[in-house]
């Protein structure tokens, strides 16, 4: 009888509320207040301005879904920001030479190889996550520079801009489009899929999912290669939008992702993560960004309050997951 | 005992040998356990009981002996191999997954797909065929779990160890292999452990049940197979001893008389 009282007790209504999986909505709608009582007079309110939000933050918003994979199974992918710009270069150079399709080919191929690279290398030297991949972001950024010569890389192509920058389809842009597409793959995936649950029950336990007969070495990997090619999308985005492509593309993005994914109530730990939460977590930290820009507040405190709402959120989990 | 009226082997040990290095963990140990027989099996620390399960649960091939499925000789290459020829073992971490609820970690890498064909191509979980079957084999275990939706985490000992054997069981295993199923429960939840053990080998399924708690053991088991330095040094039905016998088999006091007398 006691164990009866106890489960029933931990899920009272009043400690579910307070469970981190919703801190997301609370501080969502608490910033939104909050710009919206400052900032009514700049338009901050108005529709356009959402919309606005929603585009510039999409490359993000893919990153969060794609990096969720990466945590899902307790990995953490540090080099997604350089991935982002090598894809965009990578992308930008090759339709000089070739056609649209084939260029796209060409930059995803590098996000699935480098995903690849960090994946083999950490599961065969056995090292951490966190330090493969900070030095492939190094390796990378590097070869993004040399390759690139420092140079922004102009695209022209109409039908390039077009489908990963400004374009429209049935009167919705196109980076909403691809907003809500990783948005729904990223769920469905995590949620209804056989390769979702396994992703979790890896980073969950991972001596309980190679017990029951899962390759957790390979399904990491498949994470890791998820993620990877979620950023060289994300890279092609900012290269059709921007109509152009620069190394210092997803510089600051690392930052403000992991932010997004941890504020959205995914555990850096592995084994949790929240698809929506990721999706309204990139939102959030795009309003953030828009209303501190329209408050008049510069990139260095824009930069300090990713870095604030990152310590938050890792602060709020850590505190869970000592309470159980 | 009725429960002799099915004496079948379900599974033999022949003669297995295991080395580590220079070191004999294993040498020639022989046993059979019948369908529907709770076996206890005994051994001081580092007697060989721990690398005997591991070579019958595939984790570690023997160098030496045979192991043999109902008198069919098998080779285990891998845990899986194992499981698929019907030995399932609910290790002391029981291989359950905290975060997930009882339905996804009694079907684990054994999802049932959608049987619409594409989306069973893709991987398409169908969560309802799912948790029908678990009821009804937790049903089968008069099982005391509170909901199928609820979190391993926010289970008791006893219900964790419940799902364990349940997923077990409810994969079709014939013999069931537990290591230490009671060692971290209390008092109550130990005897539904025991429960749950004598109520699966009244459906047939046979129990290699490792244990230190002597009175579980006399509570639970049909035949006791005592190891000592790597060699089965007793076989005995529990009916013939008591609690102190047990105890000096497993130190050695006095193994090889009662073996004979077996």
């Amino acid at each position: 009888m006691s164990t009866t009282s106890s489960v029933l007790g931990r899920h009272d209504w009043s400690a579910r509320l307070l469970k981190r999986q919703y801190f997301i909505y609370y501080m969502f709608i608490l910033v939104l207040a909050g710009f919206a009582l400052f900032l009514n007079d700049t338009g901050f309110l108005s529709p356009s301005n959402f919309m606005n939000i929603i585009r510039q933050t999409a490359p993000i918003t893919i990153m969060a879904v794609g990096l969720s994979f990466a945590l899902a199974v307790g990995h953490i992918d540090l080099s997604i920001g350089s991935v982002v710009a090598l894809s965009a270069i990578v992308g930008a150079i090759l339709l000089q030479y070739v056609g649209m399709p084939l260029a796209v080919a060409g930059a995803l191929l590098t996000g699935v190889l480098v995903g690849l690279i960090n994946g083999l290398l950490i599961e065969r030297l056995r090292v951490s996550s966190l330090l493969i991949t900070l030095g492939t972001m190094g390796v990378i950024t590097g070869i993004t520079r040399q390759v690139s010569n420092l140079e922004s890389i102009p695209v022209i192509d109409p039908m390039f801009r077009a489908l990963f920058g400004n374009g429209e389809f049935l009167g919705i842009p196109g980076l909403l489009w691809w907003t809500i597409i990783f948005a729904l793959i990223g769920y469905l995936v995590m949620n209804k899929l056989v390769f979702g649950r396994h992703l979790l029950a890896v980073g969950g336990s991972p001596d309980a999912a190679r017990a029951m007969g899962i390759r957790i070495e390979n399904v990491r990997i498949k994470a890791l290669v998820v993620c990877s090619l979620c950023a060289a999308i994300a890279g092609l985005l900012y290269a059709g939008r921007l109509a152009g492509a620069r190394y210092t593309l997803g510089e600051a993005d690392l930052l403000t992702v992991i932010a997004a994914v941890a504020i959205g109530g995914a555990s850096l730990f592995g084994g949790r993560v929240s698809i929506i939460g990721a999706v309204i977590g990139s939102w959030l930290m795009g309003m953030i960004n828009n209303g501190l820009i329209l408050s008049g507040f510069s990139t260095d405190e824009q930069m300090i309050t990713r870095g604030l709402i990152l310590i938050t959120a890792v602060a709020i989990g850590a505190r869970e997951a000592r309470n159980g | 005992m009725v429960r002799n009226a099915l004496s079948q082997t379900i599974l033999e040990v022949k003669g297995i040998t295991k080395r580590f290095g220079g070191v004999e963990a294993l040498r020639g140990v022989s046993f059979k356990v019948n369908k529907g027989e709770v076996v206890g099996l005994l051994g001081d620390n580092g007697a060989g009981k721990s690398t005997l399960v591991r070579c019958i649960s595939g984790i570690h091939p023997p160098d030496e002996g045979d192991i043999l499925i109902a008198d069919k000789p098998v080779r285990f290459n891998s845990p899986m191999d194992a499981r698929n020829a019907g030995v399932e073992t609910v290790f002391q971490d029981l291989a359950i997954v905290p975060e997930f609820d009882v339905v996804q970690n009694l079907y684990l890498n054994r999802e049932i797909r959608s049987s619409n064909p594409l989306l069973r191509w893709i991987g398409w979980l169908d969560t309802k065929a799912m948790t029908k079957r678990s009821q009804k084999s937790l049903n089968r275990l008069n099982s005391r779990i509170p909901s199928l939706s609820e979190k391993i985490i926010n289970l008791s000992g006893g219900q964790r160890q419940a799902v364990a054997i349940a997923r077990a069981v409810s994969w079709g295993a014939e013999v069931v292999i537990m290591d230490e199923p009671t060692a971290a429960l209390g008092v109550e939840q130990s005897a539904q452990v025991n429960e749950l053990i004598k109520l699966i080998s009244s459906q047939g399924v046979a129990v290699v049940l490792i244990s230190h708690n002597m009175q579980h053991v006399m509570d639970t088991c049909d035949r006791a197979v005592v190891l000592y330095q790597g060699r089965c040094s007793a076989d005995v039905a529990i009916a013939d001893v008591d609690k102190n016998d047990l105890v000096s088999l497993i130190t050695g006091a006095s193994g090889l008389q009662l073996a004979e007398s077996a």
